[in-house]
């Protein structure tokens, strides 16, 4: 328990230190940045630039819009986030469960690995973007037993899309971890192939699979902001920050306070996942 | 010796959730694919005359905004309801193509600037100009006043900023118009969404729409005197004066559907119920600036009500009646997008557009439908109203 307090006050301690960082780059260097032969190394600082931490924090306090019974901009940044989270959360069950059943078809057949692994690999270099507008348009004409394909579904097959990479990759080499005599070991015992999986291979997957749901869960929640920004998804926090961004020529503090909601969202995701190491620690380390 | 001992470390839980994760791709896999527009529900179905109301879907090219105020003052104002339509607004995005969506029979109509769509119209896109909304240009070139460039040649030697992507044909049009070679006699700028760049003086004259980037200049605080910025603080080259304008946001449909008589009576009704949000947000500034706010822009109040007036100035007054296609200014349009080369030495178009780029058929029937109805679609007597940005536009 000991562990867990000092890594949550160490997190805190890091968020302080780059608040301090921040307040004293702008303290510290030019307002106007620095630039070496004519290109600019370090940002402006002044404060349409780089908004002081305080007015960011007050921004969340003030209405979204200047008219009678606007939200304030902290709860359209929460809500935004919470939205956001569900659709990451989903990409990243999606992805996971897509990752896990390659991995699994990947690991059975080594013919389909030796096929499939070069482009499960090349799918990731595919940018986002490029990405985004065909699988709106897809969308556009799928339904799935009456139920009409919603634009947020878009945004979680995209997050899937980032999310399933690291999932697939980490749990074919966890379920091919374990010891050459331990499988030969279930092979003299007659033990089928299920048997096998069941027993061995998915137990010792799991110290090599949470690494992978960390990255993945990473992963999803970026897919979830870009393919928000790049679907124009209303409803997330990816939007938002796009949305405070274009009134960003007087005063960016709205865009940062979107920001920092995006930040924290990444943080909760990253937590979520953590709670699922938790679940799963006796497998920590069980097979090797 | 078949069957081993459970060892007593292992749970039966992995085999749960794979069995769970095994359903599921299952179900997944089970989905069912439509055969066309499952968004868009084969909308020209023609009910309409049955009392029931018809689903149209009008796709935007950005987010919702005062640009967009007539469409979205229809629907609140029920005008489209009243013509036995049900329209859905779909937002744009960063990478939404309006008339892409179109084409490929995702929405019934979209908004789309004329020279982007007629590029996509080239490479394929079976799209019409049904009704040109904006009859004026809303795009600036704004530098501060003591840089003294009051007209495109004066830009020879700046830092000139620009948007790319097809939104800055008229920028060049302009300076090759005034003799510069803009590859080689100013230097080129990507600009961002914002102003910042022109403000800070990274860049000496910057792209601005007139409802848009223009007020966000005047949102900001001089530095040097402590208050907002004032338009006398800047120079504004406006390309309606300089000769180079293009036609902007229009209605597109969807050209080979346009041969279905149900969809060419929905079109009708559409353009005649958005023409009528258009002159309701003439009459009602304010009201108008309420709806966009209430469709969720969460863009400051007074650059919305900024917003709504300039867009006001782009349509009305309108000769001949809002929405119709001035024949001199889509040749002009055309003109500029087969001859002005951008950065890359691109036209935006490489050959006139076909005689079903635009058609006024509808539009005609939707203003003689309007006039019948006593709705005043010119606006001859228009004046705008006058807008105090707030800090921030707030």
């Amino acid at each position: 328990m000991g562990g867990r307090w000092r890594t949550a006050s160490m997190a805190v301690a890091a968020f302080v230190l780059l608040v301090l960082a921040w307040e004293l780059a702008k303290l510290v260097l030019p307002a106007d940045g620095v630039s070496l032969g004519g290109t600019r190394v370090l940002p402006r600082t002044d404060d349409a630039a780089m908004p002081h931490v305080w007015t960011v924090i007050a921004q969340l306090g003030r209405p979204e819009v200047a008219v009678p019974g606007a939200r304030p901009v902290g709860l359209a940044v929460a809500a935004a986030a919470l939205f956001t989270l569900g659709l990451a959360l989903g990409g990243l069950l999606l992805g996971a469960v897509l990752g896990a059943v390659l991995a699994l078809v990947m690991l059975r057949f080594a013919l389909v690995e030796r096929a499939t692994l070069p482009y499960v690999v090349a799918s990731q270099t595919v940018p986002l973007i490029a990405i985004a507008p065909l699988v709106v348009g897809w969308g556009g004409r799928i339904a799935i037993g009456g139920w009409v394909w919603q634009p947020w579904a878009s945004v979680m097959v995209i997050s899937s899309y980032l999310a399933f990479f690291p999932v697939a990759v980490g749990m074919l080499r966890g379920l091919s971890s374990p010891a050459k005599a331990d499988v030969e070991l279930f092979h003299a015992m007659a033990a089928s192939w299920w048997t096998t999986l069941r027993r061995l291979r998915l137990p010792a997957s799991v110290p090599h699979l949470l690494p992978a749901l960390r990255l993945a869960a990473a992963a999803a929640v970026v897919g979830a902001i870009v393919a928000e920004i790049s679907t124009g998804t209303r409803g997330g926090i990816g939007r938002l920050i796009i949305e405070y961004a274009q009134s960003a020529t007087g005063d960016p503090s709205r865009m940062y306070a979107a920001i920092l909601g995006a930040a924290v969202l990444g943080l909760v995701a990253a937590g979520a996942v953590g709670l699922l190491d938790v679940g799963l620690r006796r497998y920590r380390g069980s097979v090797r | 010796m078949s069957r081993r001992p459970v060892p007593s470390r292992l749970s039966r839980r992995p085999l749960r959730a794979f069995a769970v994760a095994a359903a599921f791709a299952v179900s997944v896999a089970a989905c069912s694919v439509t055969p066309e527009g499952g968004g868009a529900e084969a909308p020209a179905g023609g009910d309409a005359a049955a009392g029931g109301t018809q689903k149209v879907t009008l796709q935007l090219q950005w987010f919702v905004q005062g640009q967009f105020a007539g469409y979205l003052a229809a629907v609140d104002q029920g005008f489209y309801r009243d013509q036995g339509l049900d329209v859905e607004i779909k937002e744009g995005g960063v990478d939404i193509v309006p008339q892409t969506v179109l084409a490929q029979g995702q929405a019934d109509y979209a908004i789309a600037w004329v020279p982007k769509a007629l590029a996509s119209r080239e490479q394929g896109a079976g799209i019409t100009d049904v009704a040109q909304i904006f009859q004026r240009s809303g795009t600036y070139q704004v530098s501060f006043a003591d840089r003294g460039i009051a007209s495109p040649a004066d830009l020879r030697g700046k830092k000139v900023g620009n948007w790319g992507f097809g939104n800055e044909f008229e920028l060049f049009a302009g300076m090759t118009g005034a003799g510069l070679t803009p590859a080689s006699d100013v230097t080129l700028v990507q600009q961002q969404f914002d102003m910042q760049a022109l403000l800070s003086g990274e860049i000496d004259a910057a792209q601005a729409m007139s409802y848009n980037e223009y007020a966000q200049v005047l949102e900001a605080q001089n530095p040097a005197t402590g208050q907002l910025y004032q338009p006398s603080d800047f120079t504004v080259i406006d390309w309606n004066d300089v000769g180079t304008a293009m036609l902007q946001d229009a209605i597109w449909a969807n050209t080979e559907r346009l041969s279905d008589p149900a969809y060419q009576e929905t079109t009708t009704k559409f353009i005649a119920a958005s023409i009528k949000g258009w002159a309701y947000c003439r009459d009602n500034v304010e009201s108008c600036r309420d709806i966009v706010v209430k469709a969720g822009s969460t863009l400051g109040a007074s650059h919305q009500l900024w917003q709504v007036n300039e867009v006001n100035k782009l349509i009305w007054p309108a000769t001949g009646g809002a929405g119709l296609i001035d024949q001199a200014a889509w040749d002009r349009t055309v003109q500029v997008a087969r001859t002005a080369v951008n950065a890359d030495g691109q036209t935006v178009l490489t050959q006139d557009p076909d005689a079903e780029a635009f058609s006024n058929e509808y539009v005609q029937k939707a203003l003689d439908l309007l006039k019948a109805d006593g709705v005043d679609v010119v606006g001859a007597d228009y004046q705008p109203i006058e807008v105090t940005l707030n800090p921030g536009g707030a």
